[in-house]
């Protein structure tokens, strides 16, 4: 993969955001990333075909056939294949598998792969009824008004009661200011402008349940975001094809896909379970440990997932998630630092989009791109691992990347 | 008959206006709330919304709409449990809006009083003129059977004299909102002479219900909160009339206003207070309390002069302010009206030469809204007054004299038993006039 590219997370917390001033939609931001890309790559005529991930535009933005914005980024892209993917909050890494298969299978060498979502059309409120569409349709009467942080508050109150109320609620705290602190020296990152001297007592604040949810207050949320990221999936072909050199690009090393049944809770709410057979399948497929992770993008759409998907890679055992976050593993200066540019708490989340941003922070990372983000990359720890997850542990796709050379 | 029943016919007068249309929401509000509990389901709550424009009814209903969609998308958790049996409504958005049409469907508008003969509870919020209420109050009680208890809203009529000469015989009580009902958290409460307990205990539930803060006043025209506020610009328009002597008058209301907005740290200078209240507003305020009032005479010729030339202050519907005494663009003061030559002047002829004579603001200056919310409000204000009071300044000299009368007013009040306690009175400063701190403070002792 070469050539990423990400609009501003745009929302709650940049300076530009105005809730009752107009702002870019869908167009502006599938036309900037594409552009984004297409300058790296030497232009339109280059690529063989693309694919956008999207979650909800048919709602949020009254929107579908959201392939045919291909060719509204550049006329070059007239009448080549495109394909919208959709698989929740894990459309973007879906788009990444597409383009990725169509690689393998040797049908493309060249493909532009995009990630777009645009949310601040509707209040929360109604978002909430939206990006409910990632669970259960039948589930959702029965469901919290703000439908998903009432899933994963479910999961931090189970965890809670399994482990002890105190620990969780600081790691979770200590989740929030690793992000916020991240996402301060990312540029296009929603909480690039905060500026809060007091990160832990936010993290700490009390959920209140008459207003929100039982168990998570609204720093351990992921933010309301428009944005889209976009990034080449080449084949070493491609890759000359377009002119970059090996040393700019990364190499897909592992994938793996997963699936569980939309109609079912959770076995264990304290466990991703669907999280983990795909980092596993993902690393069994790359051929590598855990231990040669040099850093990972987690979904973590609620700090709690970040908890949980700690201990769904197995960096630490049952239980011991939030342990391993307060020793300060996790920070950009510990053994394995997560979400370097602050995920989506801190650089945000654009549903559709997330999991192609995540790739490109990847990439920035491993081929130092990454400007005041950038962490040392060891030797002895070349990998980078990305989790992306629709719904809630339902549409999973965990990469395994390396530096190309 | 109990809580519920009372709100289960209500009538709300002057329910188009400013103050009723505040009234008739949060009660509409309350009465939809009571109805979706499950021991009310199939009860009908009907509240009547009358008023003497036809046309101002139909603005009503849709501030309404938009205002009870606002309240309910902000306990949206709520409403889904309180929908939980309508298997239909499954999205936020279905639920809300079912409340919203639950809210309207509550709502009866109407030009005519007859439609409150079969009222409960019957709120009145209509001009503030004692015949013109007593004339209705009385023949609302003569054609109503059900001996219905009555609301009065009056922010300076005393109640009792309310209550004897309608004849109700105790079934009224003092509920005054301050201006927007819908967001200020104040109501003083005020009993007459013969007020029922049961109206008085029915009363104090709503404010409750309605997450007011309720501050109980005595029934003395003008009660705690215009009791402060009429004198208080009584002060401010005496102290324009002086330094007018060396000033122009305008310029000399462009300074009063800065003073007792950005020295006493208050959300408004006086002057545009008495325009947001309205300028014949205060003045009929001043002419009900002014007959009650011994050794004082609550009446301005000012006041009067601009009247009679038309200047009137008050607010657009869509809560905007319109010219008074001042003039604004986009709802800040431009202008200043000059009696003399019938015209506003500009503030920008005469803002610099008033800044001088007026002398820097203390060093420690912050702005209300800076102040009024902040965790630190304590030190800031204490820091900000001591320096005052170590000024020389005249404008500091200003805001000297005009914080000791106010405080002079707030006690006073208490030691005319119109308030009954001194935080009663900083109370109302505070939560009904978003004051950063009360007028009875020691600031600057």
């Amino acid at each position: 993969m070469v050539a990423g590219y990400n609009t501003i997370s745009m929302g709650t917390g940049r300076k530009e955001f105005h809730p009752k001033k107009p702002r870019p939609g869908l167009e502006e931001y599938i036309k900037e990333a594409g552009q984004g890309v297409l300058k790296q790559i030497g232009g339109a005529e280059n690529v063989d075909e693309a694919v956008i991930g999207n979650f909800a535009a048919t709602r949020f933005n009254k929107q579908g056939n959201m392939a045919a914005f291909m060719p509204y980024i550049d006329a070059g892209l007239r009448y080549k294949p495109a394909v919208r993917v959709e698989g929740a909050c894990g459309s973007g890494a879906l788009a990444l598998a597409t383009g990725i298969r169509s690689v393998l299978a040797e049908t493309a060498d060249v493909v532009l792969v995009m990630g777009v979502e645009v949310q601040n059309t509707v209040k929360a409120i109604y978002g909430a009824d939206i990006l409910a569409a990632a669970g259960w349709a039948k589930d959702r009467k029965q469901g919290h008004a703000y439908y998903f942080p009432g899933k994963f508050s479910d999961r931090a109150k189970a965890y809670q009661e399994k482990f002890g109320k105190d620990k969780p609620r600081e790691a979770m705290a200590q989740w929030y200011v690793n992000a916020i602190e991240n996402a301060r020296l990312c540029p296009t990152a929603q909480e690039y402008h905060n500026v809060s001297d007091e990160l832990q007592a936010c993290g700490m604040m009390n959920p209140n349940p008459r207003g929100f949810v039982d168990s998570l207050n609204v720093y351990d949320c992921s933010k309301v975001s428009d944005g889209a990221s976009a990034i080449a999936v080449v084949s070493e072909e491609g890759l000359k094809r377009v002119g970059i050199p090996k040393s700019e690009a990364i190499e897909v090393i592992g994938m793996g896909q997963a699936e569980d049944d939309i109609t079912k809770a959770p076995d264990d709410p304290t466990i991703l379970a669907t999280t983990r057979e795909a980092v596993r399948k993902a690393l069994e497929s790359a051929g590598i440990t855990k231990e040669q992770l040099g850093t990972v993008e987690c979904h973590d759409c609620f700090s709690i997932a970040g908890i949980l998907a700690v201990e769904a890679i197995g960096l630490a055992p049952h239980g011991g998630g939030a342990e391993f976050i307060l020793q300060g593993n996790t920070k950009r200066t510990g053994m394995i630092p997560f979400n370097t540019t602050g995920g989506l708490v801190g650089w945000g989340h654009p549903t559709g989009a997330t999991g192609v941003h995540q790739a490109i922070t990847i990439w920035e990372q491993l081929t130092g791109k990454a400007g005041d983000s950038q962490i040392p990359i060891s030797h002895n720890r070349p990998y980078g691992l990305t989790i992306n997850m629709g719904g809630d542990d339902k549409s999973l796709v965990s990469i395994v990347f390396k530096r190309a050379e | 008959m109990n809580y519920t029943e009372r709100l289960s016919n209500v009538a709300v007068l002057g329910a188009a206006g400013k103050m009723g249309s505040g009234i008739l929401l949060l009660t509409a509000l309350e009465m939809v709330d009571l109805s979706l509990k499950p021991e009310n389901k199939g009860k009908v709550f009907v509240i009547h919304a009358i008023d003497v424009s036809s046309e101002a009814l139909v603005g009503l209903m849709r501030y309404i709409r938009v205002q009870a969609l606002k309240a309910a998308e902000k306990k949206t958790v709520q409403l889904r449990a309180a929908y939980a049996d309508r298997e239909d409504l499954i999205d936020n958005e279905e639920i809300l809006r079912q409340y919203v049409d639950d809210v309207m469907l509550a709502i009866r508008p109407s030009t005519n009083l007859e439609v409150a003969y079969n009222s409960t509870l019957i709120f009145e919020a209509i001009k503030e003129d004692p015949e013109l209420k007593v004339k209705i109050l009385t023949q609302l009680d003569k054609n109503n059977p059900g001996k219905p208890w009555y609301f009065t809203n009056t922010s300076s009529i005393p109640i009792t004299q309310l209550d004897e000469k309608a004849g109700l015989g105790g079934r009224i009580i003092g509920f005054h909102f301050y201006n927007p009902p819908a967001v200020q958290k104040l109501v003083e409460v005020i009993k007459s002479a013969h007020t029922l307990p049961e109206v008085e205990e029915f009363a104090l539930q709503y404010a409750k219900n309605l997450r007011k803060v309720v501050v109980p006043s005595a029934d003395f025209a003008g009660f705690v909160g215009n009791g402060h506020f009429m004198r208080d610009a009584l002060h401010g328009i005496s102290e324009a009339e002086t330094l007018a002597k060396d000033v122009s008058l305008p310029e000399a209301i462009y300074m009063v206003n800065k003073v007792t907005q950005d020295y006493l740290v208050r959300p408004m200078g006086i002057f545009q207070l008495i325009d947001y209240v309205g300028v014949d507003v205060c003045q009929y305020i001043m002419s009900v309390m002014n007959p009650f009032v011994k050794d004082e005479d609550l009446h301005s010729d000012f006041l009067d002069k601009l009247i009679g030339q038309g200047v009137l202050g008050g607010q657009y519907s869509d809560g905007s302010q319109k010219d008074g005494i001042l003039k604004y663009e986009k709802g800040r003061p431009v202008g200043v009206w000059n009696p003399d030559a019938g015209k506003y002047v500009m503030i920008t002829n005469f803002q610099t030469s008033g800044d001088t004579r007026l002398g820097a603001l203390p060093a420690s200056f912050q702005p209300w809204k800076s102040v009024a919310f902040a965790g630190r409000k304590e030190e800031m204000l204490t820091a900000m007054f001591n320096e005052i009071k170590s000024m020389d300044t005249f404008g500091a000299k200003l805001a000297k004299t005009y914080a000791k009368r106010s405080k002079e007013i707030g006690l006073k009040l208490v030691s005319d038993n119109v308030a009954f306690t001194e935080k009663d009175v900083n109370t109302v400063l505070l939560t009904g006039f978003f004051h950063a701190y009360g007028p009875i403070n020691n600031y600057l002792d």
